[in-house]
């Protein structure tokens, strides 16, 4: 109760301070040579305000304050507090609270770690950041405020979703909202510095350190997403193409660009427009994935509540965001013509130009399967849905070149060169041919692009584990961030090429025998625990070498609210992952049983933590060379 | 020159983009009427579960009387639990209970009935779910207490035993 007034009364006075920071650098705008200590006070002070609320939320959620509607129907008085705490930013209201904390947290860094750039380029930053902060404060405010009173107050929550009930999907929102939401300040600073004009190599490598830390939480963001919907979904697969997925993953793409197009611009003025626009387009991903699956356009686990208000004031404002940076865009920015001509075909930035323009296809693929739906909908209301085959058949055969750039792109130098080492190139090329040959000889499907893949796998595994032990001048990050993409590509290939499942349905006691395995039901254990009740079934599985695996997956009954989730028993080694779910067979003593062996399951997580310490080592180097 | 027509193209595909999503958010798929309570029960017609015909809301719900809407389907574990419950409310005269059969198979919910008895005088075949969508409810289960074609109270979730003293209260 109490904390709910206070939380309402600091977003308030938060939305208040963001009116008064855009007046105050109005007005100091022009006059300025040192930042004006009041603006940084204030929009410290607006960070607090915020956290202040958050706080107050997280509190009304720990003592199950139920007169506060989020927590009524988000929370219940059963459950761990693990899960009450992180409930808070488990629904639409909560959520957005926390964007809004981050979107201050990353102006207020801004602000006070940017040092040598102009004072009139962080003002106008902050002002087009205090546009989206206002944005949102009047968003959250009115349509979806977390602090909303009930009365009489009711005696028990609604629950949580159980699905959501889960330590990797607890902290899945906040490192996901890093990224997604931290991209807000390199859109604003981009705005800021074309409007300014003062897009240069300095500013690149100013911007770059903010796209580092944001692509680094997105990635690390939907790792972890992606690896609760392996174990918590119960598929067995951990990428399918949702549109939730989806709408993460174009931000990401349009980033990772983005990162590679200010490395080149830090080296050498080109690039300029790829810059701004990819700057611009990150961000205007990120609104548009959170319209698309809050709106309930799409549905999902994350459309946490259908309010055409809330979809159409995010529409509103999304639009607004994209009409004035194309404003800013055209009037603004005056590309510099003379440098495009320098362009060499065979230089470094010649193969990042052309690996962005792939990354461009691939992010228009996503965007295309995402919204053709919705589109086919209004135009024709023919309803269809977009799956993985689409997504397949399209991106898969351009990656083979863009493996292939990615492994040689970086061996060239900048403006003009020459390949260096031949010799070694073409024979690893070979090497990694025959041995992908090798290894697909004994599919029969698809034999020629599989064997194409992997060889272009391979070669970029190659050529950038042959880097590790050659060059120690070499860009040591951008080495591993590329061995890890080689890494989780050949993972993935492996994964899905070498593959088995047994679906069956077993009673208590049963055995199943395949030419290889074994599946043995041996009995079935009832547990109970605070919030929910589970049936343990305990198999035991042999493989055809005689090794015995035991095996519990899970069925969980939550009471609040009443829900079956069934928990999957994986046993992970360095080479493979063992899968087993079980579900009920309705008005059976059957249990439907899938079994799956997943090789190298292990390796496409170790991979994307692997491209991310790239990454993080870019960062942390030029903070030390400081 | 070039410049300001390429930015009239690009604004207006932005503003199809636009008018499209906006489109899409008006007829969004997901349909949530707001059913509070002392409503009048939404007027349907639907197909009855062992006779195939199609009924009107009006014949199921007689004025004056007492009715129980269950929403249930085989493949929910808590209807199961629930299901005692129903078969013992059954037993009162006063108030007939009608099933709605939300999302199932005629094979699965037939054998439900079979194992666990069946407390219905009438069931609703909603294979699509869309009349618990116009009842506006939640998930499965979920009932409606009923009179006089109003709905008196809806319950979420499983009933349990102190929902149906309630129930029994009421009706008296």
């Amino acid at each position: 109760m109490l904390f709910s007034v206070i939380g309402h009364y600091s977003l308030i006075l938060g939305l208040f301070i963001g009116l008064i920071l855009i007046f105050f650098s109005i007005k100091n705008f022009r006059n300025s040579i040192n930042l004006d200590t009041k603006i940084l006070s204030f929009t410290f002070l607006q960070f607090i305000l915020v956290v202040v609320s958050f706080l107050c939320l997280i509190l009304s959620f720990v003592f199950s304050d139920f007169s506060n509607e989020t927590v009524f129907n988000n929370s219940h008085t059963t459950k761990p507090l693990f899960y009450k705490i992180s409930g808070t930013w488990g629904n639409h209201e909560g959520s957005l609270l926390l964007w809004l904390l981050v979107l201050t947290l990353f102006i207020f860094l801004f602000l006070i770690k940017t040092k040598d750039q102009p004072t009139k380029y962080k003002i106008l930053t902050l002002v087009f950041q205090q546009v989206i902060i206002i944005g949102f404060f009047v968003f959250l405010i009115k349509t979806s405020n977390p602090f909303n009173y009930l009365y009489p107050i009711p005696e028990e929550g609604l629950g949580l979703n159980p699905i959501l009930q889960d330590p990797a999907l607890a902290i899945h929102p906040p490192i996901l909202y890093l990224g997604y939401v931290g991209s807000s300040i390199i859109f604003s600073s981009a705005l800021a510095a074309t409007s300014l004009n003062m897009i240069s190599k300095k500013w690149a490598s100013h911007i770059k350190k903010w796209v580092l830390i944001s692509w680094v939480f997105l990635t690390l963001g939907i790792l972890l997403g992606s690896i609760w919907a392996y174990y918590e979904l119960g598929w067995g697969g951990f990428w399918f193409w949702d549109p939730v997925e989806n709408v993460s993953l174009m931000p990401w793409l349009a980033l990772t660009t983005l990162l590679h197009c200010v490395l080149v611009l830090e080296k050498k003025l080109v690039l300029t427009s790829w810059v701004i626009i990819l700057s611009i387009s990150t961000f205007t991903l990120s609104m548009c994935g959170t319209f698309l699956v809050r709106s309930g356009i799409l549905n999902s686990v994350h459309t946490f509540a259908n309010d055409p208000e809330r979809g159409l004031f995010i529409l509103i404002f999304l639009f607004s965001l994209i009409f004035i940076s194309l404003f800013i865009f055209f009037f603004f920015h005056k590309p510099n013509q003379s440098n495009l001509n320098n362009f060499f075909w065979l230089s470094k930035e010649t193969s990042i130009i052309i690996n962005n323009w792939f990354m461009m296809y691939f992010l228009s693929v996503v965007l295309v399967g995402t919204v053709y739906p919705i589109f086919l909908d209004v135009l024709t209301s023919e309803k269809i849905s977009v799956g993985p085959p689409f997504y397949h058949k399209l991106i898969i055969p351009f990656l083979i070149p863009f493996l292939l750039i990615m492994a040689i792109g970086p061996k060239l130098k900048w403006i003009k060169s020459n390949l260096e080492d031949k010799v070694y190139l073409i024979s690893l090329l070979f090497i990694s041919f025959l041995l992908s040959f090798l290894i697909v000889k004994n599919f029969n499907s698809n034999f020629l692009i599989n064997t194409i893949l992997i060889s272009s796998a391979l070669y970029l595994f190659f050529v950038t584990l042959r880097d590790f032990f050659i060059k120690k001048k070499n860009n040591i990050s951008q080495n591993i961030a590329h061995f890890g993409f080689s890494l989780l590509i050949l993972s993935i290939l492996f994964n899905s090429l070498f593959s088995t499942e047994i679906i069956t349905n077993l009673k208590v006691g049963e055995t199943f025998e395949t030419s290889t395995t074994k599946i043995i039901f041996k009995n079935i254990n009832q547990k109970k625990e605070t919030n929910y009740k589970s049936i343990v079934g305990n198999f035991s599985i042999q493989n055809s070498n005689g090794k015995i695996d035991n095996l519990s997956p899970e069925l969980r009954i939550y009471n609040q609210p009443n829900i079956v989730t069934s928990e999957a028993d994986i046993k992970t080694t360095l080479l493979s992952d063992k899968f087993l779910v079980i579900n009920l067979v309705q008005n059976q003593d059957y249990f439907n049983v899938r079994y799956q062996v997943k090789p190298f399951m292990l390796w496409i997580w170790l991979s994307v933590l692997l491209i991310s310490s790239g990454a993080l080592i870019s960062l942390f180097k030029k903070e030390y060379e400081k | 020159m070039k410049n300001r027509l390429l930015l009239l193209f690009i604004i207006s595909i932005f503003i199809i983009i636009f008018i499209i999503f906006y489109k899409g958010l008006k007829n969004t798929n997901v349909y949530t009427p707001d059913i509070t309570i002392n409503k009048e029960v939404p007027s349907f017609s639907s197909e009855l579960f062992y006779s195939n015909e199609v009924i009107k809301s009006k014949e199921i719900f007689d004025l004056d009387k007492f009715y129980l809407l269950n929403i249930w389907s085989s493949w929910c574990v808590p209807c199961r639990q629930e299901h005692s419950s129903l078969m013992d409310l059954m037993k009162i005269k006063k108030i007939k209970i009608i099933g709605l059969n939300y999302k199932d198979t005629k094979k699965n919910a037939e054998s439900f009935l079979s194992e666990l008895g069946n407390p219905f005088h009438q069931i609703i075949f909603d294979k699509e779910g869309i009349n618990a969508i116009e009842w506006g409810a939640y998930g499965v289960p979920e009932s409606f207490l009923i009179y006089d074609r109003k709905i008196i109270k809806k319950y979420i979730g499983p009933l349990n035993k102190q929902s149906i003293k309630e129930i029994k209260f009421l009706i008296k």
